[in-house]
C-alpha cells in the first residue's frame, strides 16, 4: 500500500495512509483565559440603572406627551361619557391610564430598539459577555417603571373627571409593572424583528393605537369580532383589571385571574422579546 | 512606542485561516464576496493593523472575529480559543470600539464607561472605580457628567473608547479609533494602548484607512483588498517595496499647461484629484520634471509642489490595490 508520511515534526513515528482521514490542524495552545460573562441580575440592573439615567435626559418631555395624550382623551371622553359607578367610565379611566403605559413600553421602546439595530449599537452589547435577557428586561423595566407618574396622574385626573373612588388604586403598582412587562416586551420584539427602522417605528405606533381604541373605548359596545381583537392585545387585562376595582365592591377573584392572565402574557412577551434579541445579534 | 514581544514569546493572539464570507446579494444578483480566503497570525503585545480602503472587507473580518459574524468557512482563534464554534466567547477576550455610539449616545461618560464595565462582570464599585481612572487617564474630567450625545465628534469618540478600556482584556480591536480626533486626544488614545501594552502585554488589531496613524503606531500592517490580504508585514517592509520611487505632487492653479511637452507627457501617466496630479517615478526622472515645471509657462501654471519618499499608500498602489480611497 502506497504510504505517506505526515509532514511536521512528527514524521518519522507517524505513518499515514490515503485511507486514513486527514489529519487535524493542531488547534493553537490556549493562552489566555476567558474573563467571566457578566452575572445575569447585577447586568440587569447595570441596564436598568444606565436606561433610567438616560430616560431622564432624554425622555421627560415624551412623557409629558403620553401623559397630555391621555388627559386629552379623558377629557373629550367626557363629554360622551357618563359620570359615576358605571362600565363606560371605568373603561375610559383605566384604559386612558394604560394608555401611558403603551406609549412608552410598546411605541418608544420599539423604536428604541429598532434604532439600536438599525444604527448597529447593539454591537455594543453583543460584543459583551451580557445575556441577552439583562439587556431586554433591563430596557423593558426601565420604561415600564418610567411611566408609573404618568399613569398615576392620568388615574387620578380621571377618577375626578368621572367622579370615580380613589380607594383602590394602589392596584395600579400591580397593572403597570405586568401590562408594562406585557407591553414592553411586544414593543421590544417589534424593534428587534423589524427588517427596517421605519417599520419598527410603524409598528409601534400602530401598537399604541390599537391600545388606544381597543383599550379606551368600553368593551360592551365594540362588535365582537373587534372584541376578539381586543383580548389578544396585552393590555387588555391590564385595563380589565384595573377598571373592576372603580365598583363599589370589586370582585377580587376576577381582579387576580386578570393580573395572573396579564402576568402570563408578560412572561410569553419578555420571552419572545429576549428570542427576538438574540436573533438580531447573531 | 515600545517594543512588540517577538514571535514566540507571549505566544499567538490570533490566528485566522481561510476565512471566507459572502453577502447575499438581492433576488437574482450574485452575492458579494467580502472575505475571500483570508489567513492572519497577530502575535501577542503586537499592534496590528488591517489597512486597506472602504469597502475592501476590513470590517467584514473584523466583525467576524468579534463573533457578530458567522464565517461562510474558515477558522479563527483567539488565544488558542475557537470563536467560530463560540461566538460568545469573543466578548470574554476582546474589547471592541465599534464605529458606532448610539448604545452610549444618551449616557453621560461617566456611567457609559461604568455601565460598560459592569456588563464586562466588574462589580458596581469595581466598575466605578475602573471608570474613574480611565476617565483621569484620557484627560476626560471635564466632561465626565455629560451625555455623548451632545460632546463633539471625537469627544464622543474619546469617551467610546474609554468605555471600551474599563473591564481589562487582552485583546482590544479598534475600528478607527481616532476619527474626528484633535491631536491632544489622539496622544492620549495611543498613551493609552501604549501603556497597557508595556504594562500587561496588551494586544492591538486596529482597523484604519489613514496611512500616517498606520506608520507611526503600527507594528505590522495587513492591507486588504477586495477581500483578501495582499501583503503583510512592518510599515518599513511594505514601503521597501516601492524603495527608490518618489512620489511627485503638482498643483494647478486653474487648467495644467498641457503645451509643456514634460506636462504634456505626465498628463496620461499622472493620477488626477482635482487640479492636483501626483505622479510615482524615479528620483532622476522626477529631478527632471521638477526642473521642467518650475521654469517657463509651466512654472505660471503651478499653485504648489512636493517631492516625497513612498508612503504606505504609495506600498499599497504598487501591490496592486486597485482601490483609491486611503486617507492621508
Amino acid at each position: 500500500m502506497t504510504t505517506l508520511s505526515a509532514p511536521g515534526p512528527d514524521t518519522t513515528e507517524k505513518r499515514v495512509t490515503l485511507l486514513d482521514a486527514p489529519v487535524p490542524a493542531a488547534a493553537p495552545a490556549i493562552s489566555a483565559p476567558l474573563a467571566p460573562q457578566a452575572r445575569l441580575l447585577p447586568a440587569l440592573e447595570a441596564v436598568y440603572r444606565a436606561q433610567l439615567a438616560r430616560a431622564r435626559v432624554s425622555r421627560i418631555p415624551l412623557l409629558f406627551v403620553a401623559t397630555f395624550q391621555s388627559l386629552g382623551i379623558l377629557v373629550m371622553m367626557r363629554g360622551v361619557v357618563d359620570p359615576g359607578d358605571n362600565p363606560s367610565a371605568h373603561a375610559v379611566v383605566a384604559g386612558s391610564s394604560v394608555l401611558v403605559v403603551a406609549f412608552v413600553a410598546l411605541n418608544l421602546l420599539a423604536q428604541y430598539f429598532g434604532r439600536l439595530r438599525a444604527t448597529g449599537g447593539l454591537d455594543h452589547y453583543a460584543t459583551l459577555p451580557v445575556r441577552p435577557a439583562s439587556v431586554v428586561l433591563g430596557t423593558a423595566a426601565a420604561y415600564a417603571s418610567f411611566t408609573l407618574p404618568g399613569a398615576v396622574v392620568t388615574a387620578v385626573a380621571g377618577c375626578w373627571l368621572f367622579a370615580l373612588p380613589l380607594a383602590h388604586l394602589w392596584v395600579l403598582l400591580a397593572v403597570v409593572p405586568l401590562a408594562g412587562a406585557a407591553l414592553s416586551g411586544l414593543g421590544a420584539a417589534c424593534g428587534l424583528l423589524a427588517p427596517r427602522q421605519e417599520i419598527a417605528t410603524l409598528l409601534g405606533q400602530l401598537g399604541m393605537s390599537a391600545a388606544l381604541l381597543l383599550g379606551v373605548l368600553p368593551a360592551g359596545r365594540l362588535p365582537v369580532p373587534i372584541q376578539w381583537l381586543r383580548d389578544l392585545l396585552p393590555s387588555t387585562y391590564g385595563v380589565d383589571a384595573f377598571a373592576r376595582t372603580f365598583t363599589a365592591r370589586p370582585d377580587w377573584a376576577a381582579v387576580t385571574g386578570d393580573l395572573a392572565v396579564c402576568t402570563a402574557v408578560g412572561l410569553a412577551s419578555l420571552t419572545l422579546a429576549t428570542w427576538s434579541y438574540r436573533r438580531a445579534t447573531r | 512606542m515600545s517594543e512588540a514581544p517577538q514571535d514566540g514569546d507571549g505566544g499567538q493572539c490570533c490566528t485566522v485561516r481561510g476565512l471566507v464570507k459572502t453577502y447575499r446579494g438581492a433576488r437574482g444578483t450574485d452575492g458579494v464576496r467580502a472575505n475571500d480566503g483570508i489567513d492572519l497570525d497577530v502575535r501577542r503585545g503586537e499592534i496590528f493593523g488591517l489597512l486597506g480602503p472602504n469597502g475592501a472587507g476590513k470590517s467584514t473580518l473584523v466583525r467576524q472575529l468579534t463573533g457578530l459574524l458567522r464565517p461562510d468557512r474558515g477558522s479563527v482563534h483567539l488565544f488558542g480559543h475557537d470563536v467560530v464554534a463560540h461566538p460568545e466567547y469573543a466578548a470574554r477576550l476582546l474589547a471592541y470600539l465599534g464605529q458606532e455610539s448610539s448604545a452610549l449616545d444618551e449616557l453621560t461618560v461617566a456611567l457609559a464607561a461604568e455601565t460598560t464595565g459592569r456588563l464586562r462582570g466588574l462589580s458596581r464599585s469595581g466598575a466605578r472605580a475602573e471608570a474613574a481612572e480611565v476617565i483621569t487617564e484620557l484627560g476626560l474630567e471635564g466632561i465626565a457628567a455629560r451625555p455623548l450625545a451632545k460632546l463633539s465628534g471625537g469627544q464622543r469618540r474619546l469617551a467610546c473608547f474609554a468605555a471600551a478600556l474599563v473591564g481589562e482584556r487582552p485583546l482590544l480591536v479598534l475600528d478607527e479609533p481616532t476619527t474626528g480626533m484633535d491631536p491632544v486626544a489622539r496622544r492620549a488614545v495611543w498613551s493609552a494602548v501604549d501603556r497597557r501594552r508595556a504594562e500587561r502585554g496588551t494586544t492591538v488589531l486596529l482597523v484604519t484607512h489613514n496611512v500616517i496613524e498606520a506608520e507611526t503606531v503600527l507594528d505590522r500592517v495587513a492591507v486588504i483588498d477586495e477581500g483578501r490580504v495582499i501583503a503583510c508585514d512592518t510599515p518599513g517592509g511594505l514601503k521597501a517595496l516601492v524603495d527608490g520611487d518618489v512620489r511627485l505632487d503638482l498643483v494647478w492653479r486653474d487648467e495644467a499647461p498641457i503645451g509643456v511637452p514634460a506636462v504634456a507627457e505626465l498628463a496620461d501617466r499622472a493620477e488626477r484629484t482635482g487640479r492636483r496630479w501626483t505622479v510615482r517615478t524615479t528620483p532622476e526622472q522626477a529631478r527632471e520634471l521638477v526642473a521642467a515645471v518650475t521654469s517657463g509657462p509651466a512654472l505660471a501654471a503651478l499653485d504648489d509642489f512636493t517631492l516625497a519618499t513612498p508612503s504606505l499608500e504609495d506600498a499599497y498602489l504598487k501591490l496592486g490595490g486597485r482601490h483609491q480611497g486611503l486617507a492621508r
